[in-house]
């Protein structure tokens, strides 16, 4: 293992310099990381509040602790603030802006300027939302559906629709400054056949990023230009069709269910080899997985309009095309596995994150395929056992991974290690808490209680209960590492260099980072993830 | 690698195209062709669009890879554009989709 470390470097990223405007003017990729990881935890807190407030709601059948129409507000708010400021910008904006260029043997991003730039539309678009939530919010759901979006919704469906996009340009940036990152920045022998495969994955969610949001763009602005001047596209009295809607919304948000997973399949991939002190099995096929669900994803959208008016001809293709969307998830999943074999597994805080994502991606995963069978879609669509689908991607798996890479990076952007009985004892409670919240509620969508709506028949009570009682424990489960990790930036023994004796560029930095990274653009001369190699030494 | 310079002549002369092209929209508009109204315009609007893409935009002095990437824009619209005709072409095919 590393030496024991006794002092933090003397010159780093975060004492470099001082003052707010040192932070708010800053190119450094790791200060721009950190003002992302406060930012987008402040969102994840108030997404956390807006959920608490629909499961008390759903505590009991009748509609009593709020109104109908402020529950639609309620859910609404969860979900914008969810997907579009905690998810989508959580791994890539905080952890990839972190390590990419640590990983790359770079000194910077490609554009730091416009990296800069991608967290000032963040916060606008941030400040946006924001200012609808203090005027009175909006009750379309996440996903803007017309008509109800264009006509009939009296609430304030244009400000939220300006956030989203603004947003969404922080988003585009991003990524392209990864991608050209990716493309020019890569340390002398960094060949594509030995990028990390966090790399691999980001670098497909950048594409994603890039080819896939300007099309939200375009459906949300033409929202806000029927509702505003009454133009026909989607209204059919009009001569609109909402339909179109529909697929240029989807064309956007199935790719983006990617954009809010690859990172994370980035991050176990990492972690898993990291914890089991092997090399990946099968590092051509879990990269090339990667960019095959970022290209492939743009082909699967229909499945979520089974049932409108969608030809049934074009609801065929769709389904056949989505059952093989789980193809590359499945080879990831496989080989996450086969790479634990016979490897020396150490259960640390982010190891058991990393299984947690294992399990509870690959039963969202299975319950995908079910939904892609349009025969049963007809059954659970709009039930609650979508919605369980989908938490169990988005928060048994990508939160889970991210708050994985959150404990293995932390030793790398503060210096200093937390209490891993701590954080063992959380990801405990979070696997518990995530399970006991979102698994009844498979069962009461295949029992048909459907979803957004304030009031529920008597027969589904117990199962709602259990979800709220678990969605309790989620909370706790997320608090505590809040307050260990905020501890352990006084308190805790420092790190050194690589506490996890993990391969890979960013780890042969001083812990903080100095402002440029390496002192010399190191050269790379052997192969990704040697850790047989090691191994080997050590015995 | 070398920056490629465009003379002046060259955006003047492919400014005049595109008002050219615009003033032809507009004529076109006046002259009822049914079906290849639609038709006309957007051809238009491509020759238009690809003008500019390679001469304002560089694309026309740029590296493959660049080249590469504008392409895969031009995929993703066909995409986009191919999977929705996908549903509204085959609407009226089955009986039960008809009455609405
Ligand atoms: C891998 C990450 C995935 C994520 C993050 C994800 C996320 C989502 C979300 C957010 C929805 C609900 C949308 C809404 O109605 O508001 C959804 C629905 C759906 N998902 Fe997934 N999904 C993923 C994977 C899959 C896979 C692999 C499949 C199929 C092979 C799939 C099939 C479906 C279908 C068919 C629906 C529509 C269900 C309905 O509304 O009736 N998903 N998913
Ligand atoms: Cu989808």
């Amino acid at each position: 293992m590393s030496p024991i470390v006794t002092e933090l470097p003397k010159i780093h990223y975060l004492n470099a310099a001082y003052g707010l405007k040192s932070w708010l003017l800053t190119t450094d990729h790791k200060r721009i990381a950190i003002l992302y990881l406060i930012t987008v935890t402040l969102y994840f807190f108030l997404g956390g509040f807006f959920a608490l407030l629909v499961r008390l709601e759903l505590m009991t059948p009748a509609s009593d602790l709020l109104r109908p129409e402020t529950y639609n507000r309620m859910f609404t708010m969860h979900g914008i603030v969810m997907i579009f400021f905690f998810l989508i910008p959580a791994i890539p904006a905080i952890i990839g802006n972190f390590v990419i260029p640590m990983m790359l043997g770079a000194r910077d991003l490609a554009f730091p300027r416009l990296n800069l730039l991608s967290w000032y539309l963040f916060m606008a678009g941030g400040l946006f939302t924001l200012y609808v939530v203090v005027i009175g919010g909006v009750d379309t759901g996440w996903t803007f559906y017309v008509p109800y979006s264009s006509v009939y919704s009296n609430s304030y469906v244009v400000a939220t629709g300006l956030g989203v996009f603004i947003t969404g340009f922080s988003s585009i940036l991003t990524g392209l400054n990864f991608v050209v990152t990716t493309h020019t920045m890569r340390a002398p022998g960094l060949t594509w056949g030995r990028l990390p495969l966090f790399m691999w994955s980001l670098y497909a969610t950048s594409l994603v990023q890039i080819l896939g949001t300007p099309v939200l763009a375009i459906a949300v602005a033409l929202v806000g230009i029927e509702r505003i001047w009454r133009v026909g596209i989607f209204d059919p009295s009009l001569g609109g069709d909402p339909i179109l809607y529909q697929h240029l919304f989807w064309f956007y948000s199935h790719p983006a269910v990617y954009i809010m997973v690859l990172p994370a399949f980035g991050v176990v991939s990492e972690l898993v080899q990291t914890f089991s002190r092997k090399r990946i099995f099968g590092y051509k096929f879990v990269a090339g997985a990667s960019i095959g669900i970022a290209v492939y994803g743009f082909l699967v959208w229909g499945h979520h309009m089974f049932t409108t008016r969608q030809s049934v001809y074009a609801g065929l293709i769709f389904s056949f095309l989505s059952y093989f969307i789980a193809v590359p998830s499945g080879i990831k999943v496989f080989n996450w596995t086969a790479t634990l074999y016979k490897g020396s597994v150490s259960y640390q805080t982010p190891m058991l994150y990393t299984f947690g994502f294992i399990g509870l991606f690959t039963i969202g995963g299975l319950t995908g395929l079910f939904l892609a069978a349009m025969g049963l879609d007809l059954h659970v669509h709009d039930t609650y056992f979508v919605v369980a689908h989908f938490h169990y991607i988005m928060v048994g798996g990508t939160v889970m991974a991210y708050l994985g890479a959150i404990h293995y990076y932390w030793p790398k952007m503060t210096g200093r290690l937390y209490p891993d009985a701590w954080g063992r004892f959380a990801a405990l409670l979070v696997f518990v808490g995530f399970n006991l919240t979102f698994f009844p509620q498979f069962l009461a969508g295949y029992l048909g209680m459907p979803r957004r709506y304030a009031a529920y028949p008597e027969e589904f009570h117990l199962l709602n209960v259990m979800s709220t009682a678990g969605a309790s424990v989620l909370a706790v489960g997320y608090l505590v590492p809040l307050i260990y990790l905020l501890w352990s930036l006084r308190h805790a023994p420092l790190a050194g260099p690589n506490p996890w004796g993990a391969r890979g560029l960013e780890w042969q930095t001083p812990s903080p980072p100095p402002t440029f990274n390496f002192e010399k653009t190191p050269i790379v001369t052997d192969e990704t993830y040697e850790y047989s190699l090691e191994e080997e030494e050590v015995v | 690698m070398t920056v490629h310079i465009t003379p002046r002549r060259t955006y003047y002369l492919v400014f005049a195209v595109l008002m050219i092209l615009t003033a032809t929209t507009t004529g076109v508009a006046f002259i009822d062709m049914g079906p290849f109204n639609v038709v006309v315009a957007l051809f238009i609007a491509s020759i238009k669009a690809v003008l500019v893409v390679l001469f304002f935009m560089h694309v026309l002095h740029v590296t493959n890879l660049t080249k590469v990437f504008v392409a895969a824009g031009i995929v993703w619209l066909a995409i986009l554009i191919a999977l929705t005709l996908n549903d509204y072409l085959t609407r009226g095919w089955d009986p039960i989709s008809r009455p609405f």
